[in-house]
């Protein structure tokens, strides 16, 4: 199959004609057969609908739209919904939560190890399966499956419903002011569920210049693999300060604050970058509102249940249970004294404190670049290890059972935490690298490793920064006191 | 929001409820505008059960599936939403290159009834590319509620080829939606699909002189005008595909299975 099938001259013929035509017909000849298309559409349109009853009726749809996009309510709207679906998800996935963990850690673990001594398996291999990967992937069910279990299907609802591409509606005039496309606000919204989904979003972007923008900020949308962790950190660090019946309040105003800042920090680094490298206008586009529809209630929770919460647990169980099995090796292996785990945590720890984090944190980011989803079951992990506290875990690099924040959070202060190192974490959660899946997803949709790498380090940098700065702060202002 | 949109996702799944996808009789391309229910029709007609976004711009890959009719296997191609052909944002561009160069079998577009107006400016720009097309009225619950009466015969007869009114939430129309793609893609429907017209004479005379050039190079091709529509436009998309003889090789399949169609027809 050639071009020299067919006749070379009479093709060059035809593509002749075409210029020489397109001088004579103008500039406007894009425009006149658009044109036509729109008046043959409105023809056949016009000859095919018939409105029964033209008088003008209440139209609920654009009563709503009114109300939700609004300049004066459109925001406060968004922000109260979005308190009200974290609020349901923290305050209802604690008992859950506690239900699993007594199950999968304080019946069946105890009996796997039981049975394993039993049958004389060696200590070293029920040491890897059982304490390293069976408890890893209990843990990940146990802390993830209710948050999702809950959060996801109210999240699909609003979808369903029409509500994101509203949001994207409210949005898109900052993002306008940033500089960048409108169209931003929406691979945005889609990046609060997987950065990598929204990376590949960002097609609907014809701008070049605008869809590079899109997707080296995208990370700033806190993913699904990040929500547990400020759902769970915003529980126990900051619900606990205040009254207990105003601590699903607090910690769901800290979880929105937190993607509310990432919001922000989605808008302030497009602008930098529409300034610095690379520079130009803004371009023009419609966003169309989709019409209420009914959300089918059922089917949403069928289909948010087996797609969102089933897939991103079985992905964070893929990638927790070998991580479980590396660090109940890490911490089990010794060079001459200390454990490997201490060696690396103890060489990352000043960087850490630095930061006001510590090297638990740092090293748990490293072993969690594949997943996100594993950061939390790392840095228990790795305390445990690490404080050595007893009672709860049964050795070196095992996961414990957790029966109440209570414990998580004495656990947690015993490992040198303190509620800077919380709020740093949660800064860092939101501000840091990209999980490898969505690196790899930038550097498909891009071809450039320049960018890619932007897109890379440039999170991290500025997460470093973030944390720095806020710990100074906080250390300035602690002394102060 | 949706995982099931991400190509890593969709990389190294079985073929969907085990079809075989390497072994279809007839390839059925899915255009359509945002929000027009595209993906719920995809879903219903394949029986996945992904979930569907109600927001524009959701669908930015094409995703595939397969259903079979009667004793054919049918390969559905899922193209991103848009509202039109006619410019290059790189979903456009999918679509379009899908319709044009993929050369599938029937193209199905479906459309809004609430917003039939606006919808109809693609199935416009569809037909001028292909004409083994169907036309799937969507959302005539919606249009109902509305209070609107969308005439299907009447714009069947307009747009010269089927049109299906169909409602893919409640499952409502897929049958007959399935038996219009049937009889289209196994040439049981004559199909003669409506051109733009009513341009001013001098776009007419240019667009008709290019056309019956293009097509004396390329006597199978069924979208010469379009192609000179495009070439006008200074698509350097279409010039290069013109240039390299790309257009030449797209007489293929869809000639073939009607003439393998017709044979059947005749022997049976």
């Amino acid at each position: 199959m050639s071009a020299s099938r067919f006749d070379q001259a009479a093709v060059q013929d035809i593509l002749r004609s075409a210029e020489a035509l397109r001088w004579e017909l103008g500039r406007d000849y894009h425009d006149r057969v658009v044109e036509t298309v729109y008046a043959d559409a409105a023809g056949i349109a016009d000859r095919a609908v018939t409105r029964e009853g033209d008088r003008p009726r209440f139209d609920l749809d654009a009563t709503i739209d009114r109300l939700v996009t609004s300049r004066v309510w459109g925001l406060p709207i968004m922000l109260l919904l979005l308190m009200l679906v974290f609020w349901l998800t923290i305050t209802g996935a604690n008992l859950p939560s506690n239900w699993i963990a007594s199950v999968l850690i304080g019946r069946i673990y105890p009996a796997l190890k039981q049975g394993a001594e039993a049958v004389l398996i060696p200590h070293w291999v029920s040491g890897m399966l059982i304490d390293g990967m069976y408890l890893s992937t209990a843990w990940v069910v146990s802390v993830m499956l209710p948050p999702m279990a809950i959060f996801f299907p109210l999240f699909t609802l609003l979808e369903d419903f029409g509500y994101l591409p509203r949001v994207a509606f409210n949005l898109d005039n900052f993002f306008k002011k940033a500089g960048a496309h409108g169209r931003q606000s929406l691979t945005m919204v889609m990046g609060f569920g997987c950065n990598a989904a929204g990376v590949v979003a960002t097609r609907i972007i014809d701008s070049p210049r605008e869809r590079l923008i899109a997707i080296i900020t995208n990370n700033f949308a806190l993913c699904n693999g990040r929500w547990p962790t400020q759902i769970l950190i915003a529980g126990v660090f900051l619900g606990t300060l205040v009254s207990a019946q105003l601590a699903g309040l607090v910690s769901a105003a800290s979880v929105v604050a937190i993607a509310l800042l990432g919001v922000g920090l989605t808008l302030v680094a497009s602008w930098v970058l529409s300034r610095t490298m690379l520079k130009g206008q803004p371009s023009t586009f419609s966003l169309e509102l989709p019409p209420y529809r009914p959300p089918r209630v059922f089917q949403t929770l069928y289909t948010s249940l087996i797609d969102r919460t089933i897939y991103i647990l079985w992905r964070a169980i893929v990638f927790a249970a070998p991580a479980g099995l590396v660090i109940w090796l890490v911490a089990n292996v010794h060079l001459g004294g200390p454990s490997l785990a201490e060696i690396l945590v103890n060489l990352l720890d000043p960087v850490g404190l630095f930061i006001g984090l510590n090297g638990v944190i740092l090293l748990a980011y490293i072993v969690a670049v594949p997943a996100n989803e594993i950061v939390i079951p790392t840095i228990l992990m790795l305390t445990v290890l690490m404080t050595g506290v007893t009672g709860v875990g049964q050795g070196a690099g095992v996961i414990f059972q957790l029966d109440s924040q209570q414990t998580l959070q004495s656990l947690l202060t015993a490992g040198g935490w303190s509620l800077l190192t919380a709020v740093n974490l949660m800064l860092f959660s939101l501000i840091h690298n990209p999980c490898s899946t969505t690196i790899y997803t930038i550097y498909k949709e891009t071809g450039s490793v320049k960018w890619t790498a932007v897109a890379t380090l440039m999170p991290l940098i500025l997460g470093v920064s973030v944390t720095f700065v806020v710990a100074q702060i906080w250390h300035l202002l602690a002394g102060a006191i | 929001m949706s995982c099931e949109a991400c190509p890593v996702h969709n990389t190294g799944r079985p073929s969907h409820l085990g079809v075989d996808m390497g072994n279809w009789d007839y390839v059925v391309a899915l255009a359509g505008n945002p929000n027009t229910g595209k993906s719920t029709v995809f879903n219903a007609l394949t029986g996945l059960k992904q979930h569907t976004g109600n927001w524009p711009g959701k669908t930015v890959t094409r995703a595939e599936g397969g259903f079979e009719y009667g004793d054919k296997r049918f390969k559905l191609v899922d193209l991103p939403e848009t509202y039109s052909l006619l410019s290059a944002s790189l979903d456009e561009e999918i679509a379009r290159d899908f319709i044009l160069f993929g050369n599938p079998d029937v193209t199905v577009v479906v459309v809004d009834a609430t917003r039939l107006e606006r919808n109809l400016n693609l199935v416009l720009q569809v037909l001028e590319i292909t004409g083994r097309a169907v036309v799937c009225l969507n959302l005539v619950d919606e249009a109902r509620r509305h209070h609107l009466r969308v005439d299907e015969r009447r714009l069947a007869r307009d747009l010269g080829v089927p049109v299906v009114p169909t409602s893919a939430r409640y499952r409502q129309g897929l049958p007959e939606l399935l038996a219009a793609i049937n009889d289209v893609a196994a040439g049981k429907t004559a199909c003669k699909p409506h051109r733009i017209g009513g341009a001013s004479p001098e776009v007419e005379q240019a667009v008709s002189g290019l056309a019956r050039k293009i097509e004396a190079v390329f006597p199978k091709l069924t979208s010469a005008r379009w192609v000179a529509l495009r070439l006008l436009d200074g698509d350097a998309r279409i010039a290069a595909a013109v240039r390299q003889g790309e257009l030449g090789e797209l007489e293929g399949a869809s000639q073939t299975a009607v003439e393998g169609a017709a044979l059947a027809e005749a022997s049976a």
